[in-house]
């Protein structure tokens, strides 16, 4: 724990204090009670979304049946299978190509390193303009694809070139150590340099996952068919467009009778916030200390 | 030029490492520079059911919304340099008035649960945020139904074009503005204590302290990131406003990113459109890396200054 010196706030008068305070619970409170609100007219009792005109923040009741009507096999369902797909896959994807590629861009004097190394460099800089983004996936046939949600973010030079300076400052001596004892290069970039490389593994393949899992506009411009849009388009349609949600939509039958519209749109979007919210304890620290880091190097 | 092994040896001797490379490779070649190449249909008439490549070439003719000034276009450059300056005078200063104040806290543990808190809402989607206040501020939203329960009249926040800046901007504050404080929280932790101390000895007042030792100790990093900001000018929040756009109407909300999508991949002018995306992505390259430049000149100042 740090003890830091205080270096404005030694004698704080009571007024600065309770202004402080004030300032500081609005804040809090301007984060969470939207939260609070989302997730209490998702489990309201209908009459109570009713009367309140279609937000509750408080719940009178525990009722799940608006999360029960979107798990009933309809299109909310499979949106999420459709987002874990991606995420889970696009992840793996990531993480193996931009490991791989960043392995190979670390040891000290290999063939061709430069121009891949300057490669991976400008793709940072630049980006090449939505029109022709479009045209390229649209040539390889990728329209309608998930895998059009995957392969064009899926390598991001940024998190190659912070898998690189995390290889390279793995000490020469273990690895030449196994390359006496006979390893090939992927022998040693799979069984010792993989497992001492966890911890930033983890960060870089939750950094991906996270974006993979809120990625929208990749979505809207690929996917057409509606069996594949992921959660986001999802929400966008049913949440933020308002478009109603029928009981056949939500695989039901078209007579069943639906629990508040409000209360299904707040259980779709508390569905989507939950990976995240899962997640978050270890995004906070891990996202914040490579911010710092980033910003110290670069 | 002496050559301890030829390229042919030195490349068998790789032949794994390089294997290795090549996915990551081959995705960022077609998913990065080969698009590259397809920005020349910026000089082409392009129709979508004329084979790649065999477009009419027409010169500069797609240009001509840029340098003869169509009015459309023009909007929409003035819409994204009024969005970067007025995000430059309220976003900017948030995090840093926000970072200020926690650390201006006694209790370390307090200050780690605010921080908890408000940093959440940046890992969240644009389609989650907006969902969320379009529950707060839309027709049967939060303040709407208190307003129309106590008997007043209600408000648009959501659809009125003249507000549409303010929502964008207020959006961003509540998203990014406490993720905004890591910087500025660590930059606080460097300043010398004693530099405080002799300010109290010498009698200044907190707010003195504030204006003459902190303020100082953050200036090098305020200039830093308000120039990479500036590098950043014509890009602003895409995803949020093609999200709101259609209840705002283009006129108020349309940007150049939305520009592109809007008369490229939905009008179908793919040739304009690509000629205004490509200029604009030239511009804002040199825009980027002029800010780096800048900054770098800045940063090596206040480094030395300290």
């Amino acid at each position: 724990m740090s003890t830091m010196q205080k270096g404005i706030d030694d004698g704080p008068a009571m007024s600065s204090r309770v202004l402080k305070t004030v300032v500081l619970v609005v804040c809090c409170a301007v984060v969470v009670v939207p939260f609070l609100g989302v997730i209490s007219t998702s489990i309201a009792s209908q009459q109570h979304v009713t009367n309140s005109g279609g937000f509750v923040l408080w719940p009178d009741a525990f009722n799940l049946d608006a999360y029960k009507s979107i798990f009933n096999g309809g299109v909310v369902q499979r949106a999420l299978l459709v987002s874990i797909v991606i995420a889970a896959g696009g992840t793996l994807i990531s993480l193996a190509g931009s490991t791989m590629l960043a392995y190979s861009l670390s040891r000290p004097g290999s063939f061709g390193q430069r121009p891949i190394l300057m490669i991976v460099l400008f793709s940072i800089l630049f980006s090449p303009g939505l029109i022709p983004n479009y045209l390229v996936v649209k040539q390889f046939g990728l329209l309608d694809s998930l895998l059009a949600l995957i392969l064009p973010t899926a390598i991001s030079g940024f998190n190659v070139i912070v898998l690189r300076s995390f290889f390279m400052g793995i000490p020469d001596s273990v690895l030449d150590s196994a390359r006496i004892d006979g390893a090939g290069d992927f022998r040693i970039f799979w069984s010792i340099v993989l497992p001492l490389s966890r911890a930033v593994l983890a960060v870089v393949g939750l950094f991906y996952a996270v974006g993979y899992w809120n990625a929208f506009f990749n979505a809207m411009l690929y996917i057409s068919d509606t069996a594949k849009w992921p959660l986001q388009l999802v929400l966008r349609t049913y949440v933020i467009n308002n478009t109603e949600l029928s009981s056949g939509d939500l695989g039901g039958a078209a007579a069943d009778q639906l629990p508040p519209q409000e209360s299904i749109q707040m259980a779709i979007l508390v569905v989507s916030l939950v990976p995240i919210l899962i997640v978050y304890p270890f995004l906070q620290r891990h996202f914040a200390k490579g911010m710092l880091t980033g910003a110290v190097k670069g | 030029m002496s050559k301890p092994l030829s390229w042919w040896a030195r490349a068998r001797r790789d032949k794994v490492l390089l294997l290795m490379s090549l996915p990551g490779l081959v995705l960022l070649l077609a998913f990065h520079y080969l698009p590259l190449l397809g920005n020349l249909i910026a000089f082409q008439e392009y129709l979508p059911f004329v084979p790649f490549g065999r477009s009419a070439w027409v010169g500069l003719d797609n240009f001509a919304v840029i340098f003869n000034g169509d009015p459309e276009f023009l909007n929409a450059l003035k819409n994204t340099l009024l969005i970067t300056l007025v995000q430059v005078v309220f976003v900017f200063p948030a995090p840093i008035a926000l970072a200020l104040l926690l650390n201006s806290l006694l209790s370390e543990r307090i200050k780690r649960i605010v921080q908890s808190v408000l940093y959440l809402p940046h890992f969240l989607s644009w389609v989650i945020v907006i969902a969320i206040f379009q529950q707060l501020l839309g027709g049967s939203g939060l303040i709407n139904n208190f307003l129309r329960s106590h008997g007043m009249g209600t408000i648009d926040f959501l659809g009125n074009p003249d507000g549409f800046i303010a929502l964008l901007t207020s959006q961003v504050i509540w998203k990014d503005t406490g993720w905004g404080t890591i910087l500025f929280l660590a930059a606080l932790t460097q300043i010398d204590p004693g530099l405080y101390e002799a300010a109290r000895v010498d009698g200044a007042s907190r707010w003195r302290q504030l204006w003459h030792v902190t303020v100082p100790g953050i200036r090098a990093l305020i200039i830093l990131l308000l120039i990479l900001r500036l590098g950043d000018s014509l890009t602003v929040g895409f995803e949020q406003i093609i999200l709101q756009q259609n209840l705002v109407g283009r006129p108020a909300s349309e940007v150049l990113d939305t520009y592109v999508y809007n008369n490229g991949v939905l009008a179908g002018q793919w040739g304009v459109s690509a000629a205004v995306g490509l200029v604009k992505g030239l511009v804002a390259v040199v825009l980027v890396l002029g800010a780096n430049k800048v900054a770098h000149i800045f940063g090596e100042a206040g480094v030395y200054q300290k």
